[in-house]
């Protein structure tokens, strides 16, 4: 078992591990789309070691400790981990929605466009906000102003951004609705927002995320709030409205069911880092990270019906106060001391799996043959 | 919606109806007769008195006659004013105490709404520490002790402001002050609280992440959820001012109908009274049915999901 | 790999396996406050509330010696001694009957206390009952229960009362029985809504599977959990009591003079106001507000030190 989880198994990567990652900057169009010729493609996103915490009346909680990570072009990253290990905060300090004071972004970029968007005034941020980045929340029960016609709602973003006439952005906004499956979108548009069911409402949601043409859609938790049929037709969407319009996506989830089906690639994170970062099939197939394996064993899975599910143990540990080494040590089997004295430097395994823990190390190697 | 209002009204009528029995009844359990005090007057008159004013026939037939006056609005004569109906009464002293009323209310709500909207964007900020000191002191200190010093200081010592009646705009101005600044408080509190906790929803993110100004968040999709919760108290808001209008128009000397109800207390001219509470109540419970056809207008949920059980 | 890789400079006997003894990884364990504890501390550090507490106890205080204290009686007049200002003799001046303000003072913040706290007890008892009763039943009695409730609330609170003081005439118990006729809905609505709320919790289910009985489900499970909101309407409850009793009072429908109520020698002041007797008017004035602000921050402070929303 140690043996199988130590090898840096290359069966999937086709390209041999380049260490030091190169952001590939090439305008060339890759004809098939896998997953692993994504470095060849353009960044639009890039996040540098991004720290962000809040103050509450019992201290300040260290939310995001470090996340690195590039965003190619018209692909789909998810983010996985447990509640409270920061996915949604990243999420939301990318769209520049952290609200300060409580929060704090301590250190880091968000280079959207070579443009670092913890740095942009409030109001050169609005210019980006809904234009160029769209987020998609939670929950469509309360996401859409309930006092609001849903016309209004859809066409408001439009009308801000592009100054176009109101007959205008009535056009686009029956496109939208058209384009993520509403029926009779003319007569819908003069409707509320209770006047629709939970996936209907979510559909809504993301004709207004897109409405604007961005270029980087953020959906935090989009599915989890409906139900798991509707679930199945809002990710199909989310494909084919990729395949449509080309955005990219940073899919927040905690449900790999979610993620085994959209996502290009996975970062996996716990207590406010990015543990582990890879393409689906790395991730899924050759887990590095305790952390990860860990995830994996505690979701049903249909073809591995022998295995019995294996929850982890224990639970994430306090951000106030975190922890100086790697922040799973506490729940990990395979923990040895330095886990616990030392974070971990970053392994590339190949080119786009990178993990975060010690036993990557070959002095670990001796510790547990 | 058709339905909402019909059922609104119904309960409208069941509450006037309810508030006129127990008038009646209470005045009915009064022991004696309203005249018992003429010690004047004899046997004869006393009947005679009793026949004018309908006192001498069975209870039932009395409450017919009554339920039939509120209807129709007469409420019938004066007893310790014999030439004056309580029409008459009403007539001239309610628009006075209407106008107090209405004054008030529009001041309350506009100044309380602003103070509490501003006060839940600068949340923890100067404003916000600011207004909810005016706030929490606005609420604790009574409507009479406000009028009495804003007479002796404003209007006596730095005689700035006329300090009694009813004459012209700027007698309104004390009167009003002292009568809005409790209502503008609590309206402000609950704008803010209100307001705080809709600024923390999910469309607000979302107009936040649509690239929307902070004015348009605000105006747009804040202000009208926050304020669906003032609209509710603004009912019971306006019949406590109506109720302050009594006190209040007692101070400046205002002629409303307070001063009429009053003095009917204490004069105990029962059909003054009654007359005034009835016509009082009937008018509170159809402001709180305008309110609540005004609510039903300001969230469009209301059609559709206000069925049988829900409150 | 790089030379500021940190797994260079980590010492090759850190590769062990770790040992149960090593904990120092352990998250440091908060201490957790109970949910009562919790609040009274952050009520401590509220210092506006802390402050009204204090000034309530104080007051409490001299409503209960002050009268006892000074060497006046509440209603003894004394002709030789009227409208006297604030002096050595009498603290508070006199009236226009030569009574010792200082002594009506004391007396009068009795009869608002008096009043605030019944009134709160009394709307309490009967709101734990209705809202508890409906709340918890559900169904077709909450729905007759809540018609009712919803029919008081649109009776005008004030005139009701008036009604009451007139039929009943004027009297401290007319008072109290007139304000909690009408404001005990309030309180059962909350309750109400409380009891909803926690009604379906788990634990109470749990509690049922267990086969309790209602009664002790509701003594047991409901009522700790709904006492917060509860709590900080009751301390609510006592300024707006406190008003209707001086604005009844200020009116001639409540407390008869001579008797002293802040709302009576408030009254009894307005006609000398414009003489420049400023404390006949001033000490029942800055009682009343001074004691309406101290209940008003206080239950603000509760409201803020019991409402987990903001616990961090």
């Amino acid at each position: 078992m140690t043996g199988h989880q130590l090898a840096a198994s290359t069966s999937f990567a086709e390209a041999p591990a380049t260490i030091g990652g190169q952001a590939g900057r090439s305008t060339a169009t890759d004809e098939n789309s896998t997953s692993s010729s994504r470095a060849d493609k353009e960044i639009i996103l890039s996040v540098q070691n991004l720290e962000v915490s809040f103050k509450t009346f019992g201290g300040e909680v260290q939310a995001i400790r470090g996340v690195t990570f590039d965003l190619y072009k018209g692909e789909t990253l998810a983010v996985v981990g447990e509640s409270g290990c920061g996915k949604s905060v990243t999420a939301n300090t990318i769209m520049g929605l952290i609200p300060q004071p409580p929060g704090r972004i301590r250190n880091g970029q968000v280079l959207f466009k070579e443009k670092d968007l913890t740095k942009l005034s409030k109001r050169a941020l609005r210019d980006i906000q809904g234009v160029d980045i769209s987020m998609i929340f939670q929950d469509p029960m309360t996401a859409l102003n309930p006092t609001l016609k849903i016309g209004e709602q859809l066409m408001e973003g439009v009308r801000t951004h592009h100054k176009v006439s109101k007959a205008e952005a009535r056009r686009k906004a029956v496109e939208m609705l058209d384009l993520v499956g509403i029926s009779n979108p003319e007569e819908r548009l003069g409707q509320y927002p209770h006047q629709f069911s939970g996936g209907m409402r979510q559909r809504i949601v993301i004709a207004i995320a897109l409405i604007c043409e961005p270029e980087l859609l953020i959906a935090d938790e989009p599915t989890t709030a409906l139900d798991v049929t509707i679930q199945a037709q809002i990710l199909e969407l989310f494909a084919e409205i990729q395949r449509k319009t080309g955005v990219a996506i940073i899919l927040i989830t905690h449900d790999l069911g979610v993620v085994a089906k959209i996502a290009d690639r996975i970062a996996v994170m716990y207590a406010g880092k990015i543990i582990e970062i890879g393409n689906k099939r790395e991730i899924f197939y050759d887990p590095q990270h305790p952390y990860t394996q860990g995830l994996l064993n505690s979701v049903p899975r249909l073809d591995l019906q022998e295995e019995e599910l294996q929850p982890i143990d224990g639970t994430p540990p306090d951000l106030f106060a975190p922890p100086e080494g790697c922040p799973f040590a506490a729940r990990c089997p395979f923990a040895m001391e330095v886990c616990e004295r030392v974070y971990p430097a970053s392994t590339q395994l190949t080119e786009q799996h990178t993990v975060d823990c010690w036993l990557q190390d070959a002095r670990a190697k001796a510790v547990f043959s | 919606m058709p339905l909402y209002i019909l059922k609104r009204f119904i309960m409208m009528i069941v509450t006037i109806l309810i508030i006129a029995t127990l008038t009646f009844v209470l005045m009915r359990a009064i022991p004696g007769s309203p005249f018992d005090e003429e010690r004047t007057s004899n046997p004869t008159i006393q009947a005679n008195l009793e026949k004018f004013y309908k006192l001498d026939q069975p209870m039932p037939i009395q409450y017919l006659n009554y339920l039939k006056s509120i209807v129709t609005f007469d409420y019938g004569p004066s007893i310790k004013k014999p030439n004056e109906s309580v029409n008459t009464l009403l007539s001239r002293g309610f628009p006075i105490s209407f106008e107090l009323g209405i004054a008030t209310m529009i001041v309350a709500v506009l100044s309380g709404i602003v103070l509490g909207t501003f006060a839940a964007l600068r949340h923890n900020g100067i404003i916000d520490y600011g207004a909810m000191t005016f706030a929490v002191i606005g609420i604790s200190i009574p409507n009479f002790v406000l009028a009495t010093l804003l007479i002796q200081q404003v209007a006596v010592n730095w005689g700035w402001l006329p300090p009694a009646t009813w004459s012209s705009p700027k007698h309104m101005i004390l009167p009003v002050i002292a009568l809005a600044t409790g209502p503008t408080a609590i309206i402000a509190r609950l704008t803010r609280a209100s307001m705080l906790e809709v600024l923390t929803q999910d469309y607000i993110k979302m107009a936040r992440a649509k690239g929307l100004t902070p004015f348009r968040i605000v105006a747009r999709h804040a202000l009208r959820n926050a304020l669906m919760p003032v609209v509710t108290i603004m009912g019971t808001m306006l019949a406590g001012i109506l109720t302050g209008t009594f006190v209040i128009e007692k101070i400046f000397a205002i002629p409303g109908m307070g001063k009429y109800f009053v003095e009917s207390i204490n004069n105990r001219d029962y059909p003054v009274i009654m007359g005034s509470t009835v016509f009082y109540s009937a008018f509170l419970v159809f402001m709180l049915f305008v309110v609540d056809i005004l609510y039903g207008f300001l969230d469009p949920r209301i059609k559709l999901h206000k069925k049988e059980g829900e409150v | 790999m790089v030379a500021k890789d940190p797994r260079l400079t980590v010492p090759d006997e850190w590769f062990k396996k770790k040992t149960d003894d090593g904990d120092q990884a352990e998250a440091v364990v908060r201490p957790s406050l109970s949910y009562w504890k919790d609040a009274w501390r952050r009520l401590r550090k509220n210092k506006l509330a802390m402050s009204g507490l204090v000034f309530l106890i104080l007051l409490t205080f001299m409503a209960i010696f002050g009268p006892i204290l000074s060497p006046y009686e509440v209603t003894a007049t004394d002709l030789r001694s009227q409208n006297l200002a604030p002096s050595a003799a009498h603290w508070f001046g006199t009236d226009e009957m030569g009574r010792d303000v200082f002594t009506r003072t004391w007396y009068g913040a009795r009869i608002s206390l008096f009043v605030g706290v019944m009134a709160a007890l009394i709307d309490f008892f009967i709101g734990i009952i209705y809202g508890g009763v409906s709340g918890y039943k559900g169904g077709r009695t909450d729905s007759i229960m809540m018609r009712v409730i919803e029919i008081l609330y649109g009776l005008p609170h004030l005139l009701v009362v008036i009604l009451l003081m007139v039929v009943m005439g004027p009297s401290l118990t007319t008072i109290i029985v007139a304000l909690t006729i009408t404001g005990w809905v309030g309180m059962a609505r909350i309750v109400r809504g409380q009891v909803l709320q926690i009604k379906n919790y788990e634990f109470v289910t749990a509690s049922k599977s267990f086969g309790a009985q209602t009664p002790r489900i509701i003594r047991k499970n409901l009522l700790p959990n709904t006492m917060g909101p509860i709590i900080v309407q009751m301390t609510l409850t006592v300024p707006s009591a406190i008003f209707a009793e001086a604005f009844l009072s200020f009116l001639g429908l409540g407390i008869q003079a001579p008797h002293a109520s802040w709302g009576v020698m408030a009254n009894d002041a307005l006609p000398v106001i414009l003489s420049g007797d400023w404390w006949r008017l001033f000490f029942p004035a800055f009682f009343i507000s001074i004691t309406m602000f101290a209940f008003n921050v206080l239950g603000d402070g509760m409201q803020d030190a019991l409402d987990p929303k903001l616990r961090g």
